[in-house]
């Protein structure tokens, strides 16, 4: 495959950003103490990552993220398909979906460290829960609007109830649970971070933004906050993919 | 298995006069008795009766909404009928095996499986094993003479290809009837001819009874054996119209005067029907 110059194109809002940035630097629009110039902050972020603490603390929240959707996966997609497969079903526990799914998740962190005390099983569990809720709602509409025609078309094969679930409903539904997925591991790393902030943390992204900005330490503020934005980006990139492989027909 | 069975059919076949053979030929396939159907306000069909005649292509034709789909998914038992009964050979359809080819293949076929997949898909939910499934498969791929790649994902495919395989679907079980709903209507035209000669093919070679909805007269008169023309709301069977020129139908039957004189008569009862909407 040739390189175009298209391919080249979303380069353009990266340098326009850093060259905006140097010349705010430049031309002292900021208190340089609050906006250190990129060399300073992109030194932090290597040294950090490589010998510092901001290594540890970007596989830390890597690893909660995981768990959370892994959790989070594990028990929305099952549930989701069963009230999917039923209109009625998914009619009478709609409205607490969308209730639970319209709650800030950071609401629900008292209960949780009631429930979980202010271990890593709270962060992880309020996270799950937040994206199980997205998770599951998008499985469920996707089995849901499976195609009738496609539903008719089993049965008239001969296909039974079971089948139709498992040979036309779960696959017509992939897609859009590879979309609750990508929404539900967005969720979830939002709400590991602010966990990380605020419940007596010790590491994790959100402990190193904080205790960064705690001790005036800008570079390192920044340079933890650009390791957290590549992380969302990788893990929607990665979805990304992994839902290319699969649902290679998605869209076609 | 199914050689066996067509090779007692045959002994069977053998034993009985060809006189009794041709009475049982000449009892209908299909009984449709007393059928009812309404659609909120409307009602469609009001005790309905219909007798579907073995081995021959009916094409049914009639105004629009009138319910010839309605009509075979019917039949077919994908819609529930109101009031009635509907048998095959005083059998119900879900003791026979039948086949079923919709107008819309790109949402009828199932993307994620390869079109020999597709194909096969029916013979799976028979538990037949692998080896007789690509054995099937492979028969009906010589008899039809089909020269495209079973190997792609329906999406690959062109339209027209689409529609073939959803076609096979539909006989690889050599089912006892067949239906289509408007199959070549999302066709083009250079395609739709393509289709026509196939399905004609197919047909020659088994004989099974077949049910096609078209909108389309021209379509309807080319295939059929008999053409069921419809009435508006609640429809009634108002004509069954004969048309037997031989097989393998080709252009020049289009122009042939027994063709045109069908498709007339047909066009004439039909818009008499309009007329009277």
């Amino acid at each position: 495959m040739r390189l175009k110059a298209e391919d080249f194109l979303p380069i353009i809002g990266v340098i326009g950003l850093i060259a905006l940035w140097y010349w705010a630097v430049w031309a002292k629009l900021v208190d340089p103490v609050l906006l250190p110039p990129p060399t300073a902050t992109f030194r932090a972020m290597w040294t950090g990552m490589i010998h510092g603490k901001l290594g540890g603390d970007f596989l830390k929240t890597v690893e909660r993220t995981t768990l959370a959707t892994l959790i989070a996966a594990a028990i929305a997609i099952p549930l989701g398909i069963l009230l999917g497969s039923s209109e009625r079903v998914y009619r009478s526990v709609e409205f607490v979906v969308d209730f639970f799914r319209s709650t800030p998740a950071s609401a629900m962190f008292p209960l949780f460290l009631v429930l979980f005390g202010v271990g890593d099983k709270t962060k992880i569990s309020v996270a799950a829960f937040g994206a199980a809720l997205v998770i599951l709602f998008n499985v469920a509409y996707g089995v849901m609007n499976a195609r009738k025609t496609r539903i008719l078309a089993a049965k008239a094969m001969g296909a039974s109830r079971l089948r139709v679930l498992t040979d036309v409903m779960l696959l017509e539904s992939l897609p859009q649970t590879f979309v609750g997925l990508r929404n539900g591991v967005s969720l979830a790393l939002v709400i590991v971070v602010v966990a990380e902030m605020f419940i007596g943390s010790t590491d994790g992204l959100g402990q190193r933004v904080f205790e960064a900005q705690q001790l005036f330490d800008m570079p390192d503020m920044y340079a933890a906050i650009f390791a957290a934005g590549a992380l969302g980006y990788s893990l929607n990139l990665l979805f990304l993919m992994i839902e290319r492989r699969f649902v290679h027909w998605a869209g076609k | 298995m199914n050689t066996n069975r067509a090779a007692s059919m045959l002994a069977l076949g053998a034993d009985v006069s060809a006189q009794a053979q041709s009475r049982i030929n000449k009892r209908p396939h299909v009984t449709v008795r007393g059928l009812s159907k309404r659609f909120s306000d409307a009602v469609i069909y009001d005790s309905f009766d219909l007798d579907i005649p073995r081995g021959k292509l009916i094409s049914i034709f009639g105004p629009n909404g009138c319910g010839k789909s309605t009509l075979i998914n019917m039949i077919a038992g994908l819609v529930p009928a109101d009031a009635g009964e509907i048998l095959f050979d005083g059998q119900t359809i879900n003791e026979i095996t039948f086949g079923y080819v919709f107008q819309n293949y790109r949402e009828a076929l199932f993307p994620w499986l390869r079109a020999i997949e597709n194909i096969e898909y029916p013979l799976k939910l028979k538990n037949l094993p692998k080896r007789e499934r690509d054995d099937h498969v492979e028969r009906l791929v010589d008899r039809l003479g089909v020269k495209i790649d079973l190997n792609l994902y329906p999406y690959q495919m062109s339209g027209g290809q689409q529609q073939l395989v959803s076609i096979m679907r539909a006989v690889v079980v050599d089912p006892e009837i067949l239906f289509l709903d408007e199959p070549f209507s999302a066709l083009d035209y250079e395609m739709t001819l393509f289709m026509r000669d196939q399905l004609q093919r197919l047909f020659v070679e088994t004989k099974t009874t077949t049910l096609l909805v078209s909108h389309d007269l021209e379509e309807a008169v080319y295939l059929a054996d008999n053409v069921l023309l419809l009435s508006r709301g609640p429809a009634r069977v108002v004509d069954f119209v004969s048309y037997d020129a031989p097989r393998l139908r080709s252009d020049a039957t289009l122009s042939d005067a027994e063709f045109v004189r069908t498709k007339a008569h047909c066009l004439e009862v039909f818009q008499r029907e309009v007329r009277k909407g």
